[in-house]
């Protein structure tokens, strides 16, 4: 499973916000997205991704884009993770049917959980640029999604 | 926006905080003074024949002293202590508010309304910035991360690693 290519309209999803309210792939649309994949709250090596991530926030902002985090862990969990974090990225839950978001952007481990991917989606949910770490262990620095945008930016 | 795309790790700056031995291999740290496995990497790297750049990566939402510990530790070096006070940062984590930076800087014997004038000073606050960005850049994503012949180190360092950076090759 590789992850979703770039030029692809995101496919049909629904996944659960901290909230309990869906966020589909209508949601995607009007804004640049930038979709993290992570494999599970609270392993240490996902702590370091967001924290980073979160230092940056405001230059994500800058240039358009939001931010969510996306795992198969259940919302209670997930909001949790960010809160024990201190991040203000907003947590989706891909819990029920588990991992089916994961499969349809091509990011589900066989192991039974989200890959390290990010995936970027323009304002008409179109995704613009994808990446998947070499294994979960690998942590992808933020200049990575610098670059995505970046490149989604020169295209349009 | 700040340029935060991928870019090379910087090579040596003027004003970049170097000690240890001029042959001795360059390791080249991101670190944050709030982060106990950069607390351990310091203990470990002190005495090695080492050539030891420190550079700044304060994750603010792990580490809500970190960024005000980075802006001291600049202050010093502007009265020339920057490792004298970088080591007294990591000697005692537990105590970082304000107090116990201006604790440190008297006994370093550093002026002290000078010190408070410089942590604060937009240009010390932009001087860990910079370093906060080029890590960035260069793909950091946890501290401290050792950069050694160029290649990068996540975590504390292992046997391994501290017997590369003593080997003579």
């Amino acid at each position: 499973m590789s992850p979703i290519a770039p030029g692809t309209p995101a496919p049909e999803f629904r996944l659960i916000t901290e909230k309990g309210k869906e966020f589909t792939h209508e949601d995607l649309r009007g804004q640049t997205t930038v979709l993290v994949f992570y494999p599970f709250a609270f392993s240490p090596v996902c702590t370091d991704q967001l924290n980073v991530y979160n230092e940056v926030l405001d230059e994500f902002e800058a240039r358009g884009a939001r931010v969510f985090g996306v795992s198969c862990d259940a919302s209670w969990s997930q909001h949790a993770f960010r809160k024990q974090l201190g991040v203000d990225i907003p947590q989706l839950s891909d819990f029920e049917p588990k991992g089916a978001v994961c499969r349809a952007f091509g990011v589900y481990h066989e192991a039974g959980f989200p890959q390290r991917a990010l995936v970027i989606t323009d304002p008409d949910a179109v995704v613009q640029w994808s990446h998947q770490a070499p294994s979960p262990g690998d942590l992808p620095g933020a200049n990575l999604i610098f670059d995505g945008l970046d490149a989604v930016q020169a295209r349009a | 926006m700040t340029d935060l795309g991928s870019a090379p790790l910087p090579a040596l700056a003027e004003d970049d905080h170097v000690r240890g031995a001029e042959g001795g291999r360059l390791v080249i740290e991101y670190g944050d003074f709030e982060c106990h496995f950069c607390a351990m990497t310091h203990v470990r790297l002190l005495d090695l024949p080492i050539r030891h750049v420190f550079r700044h990566f304060p994750v603010r939402s792990k580490h809500p002293r970190a960024r005000a510990c980075a802006c001291a530790a600049e202050a010093a070096a502007r009265q020339g202590r920057f490792w004298e006070f970088h080591d007294a940062l990591y000697a005692d984590q537990g105590r970082l508010d304000d107090p116990h930076l201006w604790q440190r800087a008297r006994d370093l014997g550093l002026d002290l309304d000078r010190f408070e004038a410089d942590r604060r000073a937009e240009e010390v606050v932009a001087r860990v910035q910079r370093d906060f960005d080029a890590g960035i850049r260069v793909g950091v994503v946890t501290t401290p991360t050792l950069f050694v012949d160029g290649e990068p180190h996540a975590g504390i360092p292992d046997r391994a690693l501290l017997a590369r950076l003593t080997a003579d090759d």
